[in-house]
């Protein structure tokens, strides 16, 4: 399959443009140690796969600073910045685009010098795939571990190491196969199962782009046909719908869209939703869209829900399955690789973006920095740039999150310092350290800490509290209490009773429950119908001082327009529906 | 490809906290187009809903007509909540400054037009001054003054990395201090697609929707999306001189050199800047599926044309130092 871009032969040109549409985004990052030839390798991918324009190339032969003897220095395509080609290095990330007949491809290059390791986890950080460079003349090094070590931190989940300068060994298949024991070893140790070892020489375009004849005992891909085929494995692994509220979309008083982009799962209309941290749950009406409403979306694709209910969501928050929600914590184990040159400090407050969700955290305890050379775990009393450890986060108000290693994107967060607003880390939750293990939307209400006021129970039961004295007319409390109650009002009889002589704790205990107490005390001293009166925050009537016509169901009627006043009007908007 | 069955990703059967299979292939049915687009407008979102006083840069290019139309998808069905901002160096062919005038009222948007004024009375032009100075007057200094006279406090461009080799390293996300200006080695580390956008007083953030769309791209998006763009993207006759092997338009506002002589040439811009420093390619490419044909069997980049990135190695980041877009 020819990885040439485009129509070559003057084929239908819709058949091109169809084939251009149904191709998928391959991200991969590339890391290497200083001279391990790995710029070379990209501008080989480049150039061969066509996508290097003449002038370009024409500008890099006329460079002052070209430091190639070969006919072209590749690497002087990818290293853009002055300083990086005056000095020969990569020193940022740079990020480049080619494209073939079966996939578009961004590189993310990341410079492979001890200084730089936050550059490799940035490129990392969205790398679908790691293209890892190994000196074969010089075997694993140190950088190599640590490579793969970061590639295995931020989740990537295939991993090729590409084993360079085999032209310098004459090609011979026995050192690569060495090379290949030794780092699949590696990849094991760390836990990464995906890995393909691929012999190439960057320089002479050995097993890059076509494969090499020079090594005939390989009988594998070659870089490039192996990145076109190799299965895109995205580690979003959590099924349930992550949908971090960004921005909420209110052009007129009829529409309520919650817009963003899903971090997770497939969302229909008709879904229930959750939406944290209020616990509120609705369910999808719609997915509204520029291009029209939508059956069903999943992730990564940005869009816009509306909900059936009007509920309390706002950017920051997320709205996520009601059978399946993520953490909900202030508390979290991470592992953070830190970015700046000012050092972590235990106990200072940074901001945390998470999400669309910013909040204030602090480390409260190093469990222990990673020897990046030796991947042995040792003590630390704060971090210094480059450094990588596990740490205990407190968060000034709850984080929704599930494990990086479920979904990278509720899984993962950045350290901004409030002083400088420079970004200082990185973090990628591990567990949730709250004395809960998993908190669902059900008990974080048992664990809320918010006391419930009056009016919050007065307007779930829709009216207001009230006590009604009837000792005049005992026969009245019964039929009063099931009229009220058919009516909608929460009301319930009290009746003196000398065996539990607690009555006015009940009494008490039920207005303050919000409840249309019916209160019979055939004995009641004035104290106490004073204490009752006094008691009763909106109403309180004692049927001996109202006019009631004879008839039971009379008097009931009458007693029931005195009551009516205590209701509350629905809220406005609520359970209305939302176009 | 192996991807398990979206019917999988179904919640309805799942409880909280069991144990789920990794979900291979997850979003990956999206196209590369799509997931761009997705891609672009979270950056919207997230730019708009962060920054106080956010503003588009419109240069009135391909690549500002699909940051245009990510704009409105991002926002739908609302109105886009941020100005656009053009920057006018009164070099623009006349045929952007009619679009420019009629497209983005006819969507809604909002507007703005900056000049440095106080050059152009001054006489500025690239004739006199040389390409360089003049960008450095009409767009740089001119779009620092604006966004200061706006108090923009970020502003979102249609720059792709795949343009330039300088952009290739710059961030979505990028930084300017004071005085605009950007500093390629003390950059804002970005990972995932957690953006900073804390900044001080003064200080701003330059924000690309686009940074990982190519060329191709675009014009794919532009071809499936069908966004208007300037007529002058099409092939068609037009009155030009070739200088220094660069067809160059001619307009009343360029200058014709000694013994130049206009004649009818079949061309197009590939991208647009202004008259005099921006040539046209020959072509007879007046679709849009015409120009991506023609663009794939291209092998020249779609910069070549202009004058401002070749005067000197790296002239491109030295402009961006100072503030260029």
């Amino acid at each position: 399959m020819s990885p040439v871009t485009g129509i070559g032969v003057r084929n239908d040109f819709s058949e091109f443009l169809e084939q251009n549409l149904n191709k998928e985004l391959l991200r991969f990052t590339t890391a290497g140690s200083v001279d391990d030839g790995k710029s070379t390798l990209i501008g080989r991918l480049l150039h061969d796969s066509k996508t290097v324009y003449e002038d370009q190339l024409a500008s890099v032969k006329k460079s002052r600073a070209n430091r190639s003897t070969g006919p072209i220095d590749f690497s002087l395509i990818t290293d853009g910045l002055r300083a990086e080609r005056e000095q020969g290095i990569t020193i940022d990330v740079g990020y480049r685009y080619f494209t073939t007949a079966r996939r578009k491809f961004i590189i993310a290059d990341t410079p492979g010098h001890e200084q730089y390791t936050r550059n490799m986890a940035t490129g990392a950080s969205t790398a679908d795939l790691a293209v890892i460079l190994v000196d074969a003349t010089k075997g694993l090094l140190p950088q190599t571990l640590r490579h793969t070590y970061i590639s295995s931190l931020l989740r990537i989940p295939t991993l090729v190491a590409a084993i360079n300068k085999m032209d310098l060994l004459d090609y011979q298949e026995r050192k690569f196969r060495e090379l290949e024991r030794d780092f699949l070893a590696l990849a094991e140790s760390l836990g990464i199962k995906a890995v393909t070892c691929i012999p190439i020489s960057a320089l002479a375009g050995d097993n890059v782009v076509e494969r090499s004849v020079r090594m005939p005992w390989y009988t594998g891909p070659a870089v490039l046909e192996h990145l076109e085929r190799v299965p895109i494995a995205r580690p979003v692994s959590t099924l349930g719908v992550r949908f971090p509220v960004q921005y909420v979309l209110r052009p007129d008083a009829n529409f309520r869209g919650f817009a963003g982009q899903l971090a997770g799962g497939v969302i229909r209309p008709g879904d229930a939703v959750t939406a944290l941290p209020s616990g509120q749950t609705s369910r999808v009406h719609s997915i509204v869209t520029y291009d029209g409403a939508l059956p069903e979306a999943s992730s990564p694709m940005s869009v816009t829900l509306t909900l059936e209910d009007e509920i309390d969501l706002s950017r920051g928050d997320m709205l996520v399955s009601s059978a399946n929600l993520p953490h909900a914590s202030q508390r979290f184990l991470s592992t953070v690789v830190w970015m700046h040159a000012q050092s972590l400090e235990v106990g200072r407050s940074y901001v945390i973006k998470h999400c669309a969700r910013q909040v204030r955290g602090r480390a409260t305890v190093i469990r222990h920095r990673v020897n990046i050379n030796t991947l042995e775990p040792e003590a630390a009393e704060s971090l210094h740039m480059n450094d990588i450890a596990a740490i205990e986060l407190e968060t000034s108000g709850p984080l929704f999150f599930d494990s990086y290693e479920r979904n990278r994107t509720t899984g993962s967060f950045i350290f901004i310092d409030p002083l400088t607003n420079a970004t200082v880390a990185a973090g990628m939750i591990r567990e949730n350290l709250s004395e809960k293990s998993r908190i669902s939307a059900k008990e974080q209400i048992l664990h809320s800490q918010t006391p419930i006021t009056p009016l919050e129970r007065h307007q779930r039961h829709g009216h207001y509290p009230a006590i009604i004295l009837v000792n005049a007319r005992a026969s009245l409390a019964g039929r009063l209490e099931r009229a009220l109650f058919e009516g909608g009002f929460e009301a319930i009889v009290v009746r003196e009773n000398s065996s539990i002589p607690t009555t006015k704790h009940v009494w008490r205990g039920l207005h303050a429950a919000g409840f249309v107490v019916i209160y019979h005390n055939p004995s009641l001293s004035a104290e106490e119908r004073l204490d009752l009166q006094s008691a009763a925050t909106h109403y309180f009537v004692d049927l001996a001082e109202v006019e009631l016509p004879v008839a039971d169901a009379e008097a009931v009627e009458r007693i029931f327009t005195l009551v009516e006043p205590l209701r509350i009007p629905p809220r406005q908007g609520k359970s209305k529906r939302v176009n | 490809m192996a991807t398990v069955p979206q019917t999988l990703s179904s919640t309805t059967e799942l409880q909280s906290g069991q144990d789920l299979p990794i979900q291979v292939g997850g979003g990956s049915r999206l196209n590369h187009l799509k997931t761009l687009e997705a891609e672009s407008i979270f950056i919207l979102r997230e730019a708009a809903a962060e920054f106080s006083r956010p503003v588009m840069l419109y240069s009135i290019g391909k690549d500002s007509s699909v940051m245009l139309r990510l704009a409105q998808k991002a926002f739908f069905p609302g109105r886009i909540p941020f100005p656009l901002l053009h920057i006018d160096t009164n070099y623009k062919f006349p045929e952007m400054i009619e679009f420019r005038d009629q497209y983005p009222k006819q969507i809604d948007a909002e507007l703005l037009v900056h000049k440095n004024q106080e050059a152009l009375n001054a006489g500025a032009n690239p004739f006199v001054l040389g390409t360089q100075k003049c960008c450095g007057l009409l767009k740089t200094k001119s779009l620092l003054d604006a966004l200061v006279e706006g108090g923009f406090n970020a502003a979102f461009g249609g720059a792709r990395r795949d343009e330039e080799k300088s952009r290739a390293k710059e961030r979505i996300y990028s930084f300017r201090d004071l005085h605009g200006q950007w500093d390629p080695k003390n950059q804002r580390p970005e990972l995932w697609n957690i953006f900073n956008s804390k900044i001080d007083k003064g200080e701003s953030i330059r924000i690309f929707p686009l940074s990982n769309w190519t060329e191709l791209d675009v014009w794919m998006y532009i071809y499936t999306e069908n966004i208007p763009i300037v007529p002058l993207y099409f092939a068609k006759e037009r009155q030009a001189v070739v200088r220094d092997g660069t067809i160059v338009l001619v307009y009343p506002l360029d200058q014709l050199h000694p013994g130049e002589k206009a004649q009818p040439i079949r061309c197009r811009m590939r991208s647009l800047g202004c008259v005099p420093c921006t040539g046209a390619i020959r072509s007879d490419a007046d679709t849009v599926p015409k120009i991506i044909e023609e663009m794939i069997s291209f092998r020249r980049s779609e910069r070549e044309n202009r004058a401002i990135d070749h005067d000197e190695e790296g002239s491109m980041e030295i402009k961006k130092r100072e503030g260029y877009f």
